[in-house]
């Protein structure tokens, strides 16, 4: 159960956010931070907080959604959790084990459990390796495999993403923007991963095709038995896939709740303001906007108490304060002094 | 109330090594003074080059192949290059998709927006730093004086965003083209850019021409919208009647290829990709990704039909009009 003692929007405390029992748990995220040092001013150094104290728990077959606004921090979680990059604190537990503690070996092996798919398909893909050959890699490091089952493999990979096993021999060029993402997702799950960050991976994708793509994600995902990380600033897509929802805002979460409930029931202004400000295509849905003013601050200059006071249309004093992580609903957590 | 911009039978093709893109084909609508006209669809189904040619900005290989665009009484693909200057200096301006890729990289903003302004009204340096400094504040910026000292990467991009549209309304246009304003900027921002092009549409009377792929920004701004589809445009209404009635089974397509956050429902692709426009088969464009396709469909072109007053469509099988659109409720994901 939540203590209301305990306050999110400091590192420290809100590592100490409540997480399920690790039997249940395939990632378990507490209290992760990465910062940046930056020169400031004359003399001195700052420090850009690109996470500030991000807890965060994913169940086995489950998708957890992670939303925000650009520069929120959500991809540097990702990195973090893939450990491309060194968080400056907090743990992150992957089936038991401590992956920060884990040496250069250890990762190496424990990598074909966890992989991640990018937004842009074009510039993360090489383009000097052919659609087989790109897919086949992953295989190459962590399969034991007879070249022969190997290219068979390959083509089980892309018939599960929806590409014709004719592609093999095609470079990326030859494709389109959304042949290009099945072949990242390909790659992506061709070990057999459990855990797969997907960040971002219809944004740059129109329309028609992103539909698809996420309907073969889920459909990836039932039959796979995935845990997926989603991170979206698109709320229908995350809303659609998600069974969880974590929103951040300026290196920390906001607010967590089961998706409908999320969706339907939003307590933190700053989640209101964002589903408010989503056009809906249906012209009689009455509009009822919460507008937040001005932009996003400069993750160096972060305001005291709570992040989003200089924007939030109900801050009232007690807003300078530490803010407190509670419960609103069961599965339900917000961190806003007003919910 | 009679048209501020009609375009009739606009055709435009692309002259390649392969043969020619019929980029646009028959495309007609009419916008009205004051009002916010929405074109919506796929990318690559025309939009930005029916932009591009009312302002006839389209440069070789692109060619105008045939068709009319009637501005304020006079036919722009007629008028003499001076005379479209000054149509594009005074009377339509363009906001485009990149704002910071359209502003100029190594002058301050406001030095760009005066140069507009006394450009367009012969202002002294004096007045047009003024009206440069007033304009800003109108189109919602804050702290004016230094934001006009920075340069565009110094602005985020809804900043850019704000003075590119400072800038496209300097001349008190009647017409703004605005090409996906919105796309790649955050949820909160682009609600904010939606949000000041409404007030600025009404506060001046200027008509919009909004392109964008998204439904929720055409139902959010705009009072008619026209539906573009490989070329051609294949259904025009109210915005209340293309959402609630829509009659081409492309537009009951897009409708339902978007997740929504504001109910459950079956997400469903759009079957196929736009087609090649690339000499493409004859009748409707559509004829291959869709659910209700006829034998006639592949050999005739449908004609534009009024279903009723502002709602046409181009489509065999929407003569009765077919009121399946709306997406049904049902599970989620
Ligand atoms: N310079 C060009 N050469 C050849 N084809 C082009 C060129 N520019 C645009 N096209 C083609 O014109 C069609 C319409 O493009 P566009 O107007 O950009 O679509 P939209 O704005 O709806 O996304 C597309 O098939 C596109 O590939
Ligand atoms: S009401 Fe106060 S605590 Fe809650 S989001 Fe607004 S500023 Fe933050
Ligand atoms: S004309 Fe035929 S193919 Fe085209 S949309 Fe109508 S029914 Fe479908
Ligand atoms: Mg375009």
């Amino acid at each position: 159960m939540a203590d209301p003692a305990r306050t999110a929007g400091s590192g420290r405390a809100s590592g100490e956010r409540p997480v399920r029992p690790v039997s249940e748990a395939l990632v378990t995220v507490s209290g992760l931070t990465k910062h940046y040092p930056v020169r400031s001013g004359w003399f001195g150094k700052a420090a850009l907080r690109a996470v500030d104290g991000v807890s965060l728990t994913l169940g086995a077959g489950e998708t957890l959604g992670l939303v925000g606004e650009s520069g929120c921090g959500k991809s540097t979680v990702a990195r973090c959790l893939l450990r491309l990059v060194d968080p400056t604190g907090g743990r992150i537990v992957f089936d038991g084990v401590d992956l920060l503690g884990l040496g250069a070996d250890e990762l190496r092996r424990r990598r074909r459990d966890f992989q991640m798919v990018f937004q842009d398909p074009t510039a993360s893909l090489n383009p000097r390796l052919t659609v087989g050959r790109t897919v086949e890699e992953p295989l190459l490091l962590h399969a034991d495999l007879a070249p022969a089952e190997r290219r068979g493999r390959v083509r089980e990979i892309l018939d599960e993403v929806g590409l014709d096993a004719s592609l093999v021999d095609r470079y990326p060029h030859e494709l389109s923007g959304g042949q290009r993402q099945r072949v990242n997702v390909a790659r992506a799950v061709a070990t057999r991963p459990r855990f797969v960050v997907l960040d971002e991976p219809t944004s740059a994708l129109d329309v028609s095709l992103r539909a698809r793509v996420i309907l073969m994600l889920a459909e990836l995902q039932r039959r796979l038995g995935l845990s997926y990380l989603f991170i979206s600033h698109d709320l229908a897509t995350v809303k659609y896939l998600s069974d969880r929802v974590a929103v951040m805002y300026l290196g920390t979460v906001v607010e967590e709740a089961p998706s409908r409930e999320l969706f339907h029931h939003p307590a933190h202004p700053y989640t209101r303001a964002l589903l408010s400000a989503i056009p809906v295509p249906d012209p009689d849905v009455p509009r009822d906007r919460l507008p937040l003013a001005g932009e996003v601050p400069s993750p160096i200059d972060i305001p005291r108490g709570c992040r989003l006071r200089g924007r939030c249309p109900l801050a009232q004093p007690v807003c300078a304060e530490p803010v407190p992580w509670r419960e609103v609903a069961p599965g339900h957590f917000a961190a806003c002094h007003l919910v | 109330m009679s048209d501020l911009l009609r375009i009739e039978n606009l055709t435009v093709h692309f002259d390649t090594d392969d043969g020619a893109v019929e980029a646009v084909d028959g495309a007609s609508f009419s916008i009205r003074p004051g009002e916010i006209f929405g074109l919506v669809g796929e990318s690559g189904s025309g939009k930005s080059v029916t932009a591009l040619t009312i302002l006839r900005l389209l440069r070789p290989p692109a060619r105008i192949v045939s068709g009319r665009i009637a501005f304020e009484g006079r036919d722009l693909l007629a008028l003499a290059a001076a005379d479209m200057r000054h149509v594009r200096g005074a009377r339509i301006s363009m906001v485009f998709q990149s704002p910071r890729t359209s502003l100029n990289p190594v002058l301050p903003v406001g030095a760009q927006l005066e140069r507009v302004i006394r450009l367009h009204a012969g202002a002294s340096a004096r007045e047009a730093r003024e009206r440069a400094l007033a304009m800003l504040r109108e189109c919602g910026i804050s702290e004016v004086e230094r934001r006009a000292a920075q340069y565009p990467h110094q602005l985020s991009g809804g900043m850019c965003q704000r003075v590119m549209i400072a800038m496209a309304l300097a001349t008190s246009p009647r017409l703004l083209l605005a090409d996906e304003p919105t796309t790649g900027l955050d949820v909160s921002i682009a609600a904010q850019i939606l949000d000041l092009l409404r007030d600025l549409g009404h506060r001046t009377g200027a008509s919009i021409l909004l392109i964008t792929h998204d439904l929720g920004v055409v139902a959010g701004l705009c009072d008619r919208v026209a539906v573009m589809h490989a070329g051609q445009i294949v259904e025009t209404a109210d915005v209340r009647r293309l959402f609630h009635a829509p009659a081409h089974p492309y537009t009951r397509a897009l409708l339902r290829s978007v997740p929504r956050v504001d109910r459950e429902f079956a997400m469903e692709p759009i079957p196929g990709a736009v087609p090649s426009l690339l000499a493409p088969p004859p009748g409707c464009r559509f004829a291959s990704r869709c659910p209700v396709v006829m034998p006639e469909c592949r050999i005739e072109r449908p004609a534009v039909t009024l279903l009723e007053v502002d709602h046409t469509v181009s489509c065999f099988a929407a003569v009765t009009p077919v009121r399946a659109g709306a997406p049904a409720e049902g599970g989620d994901g």
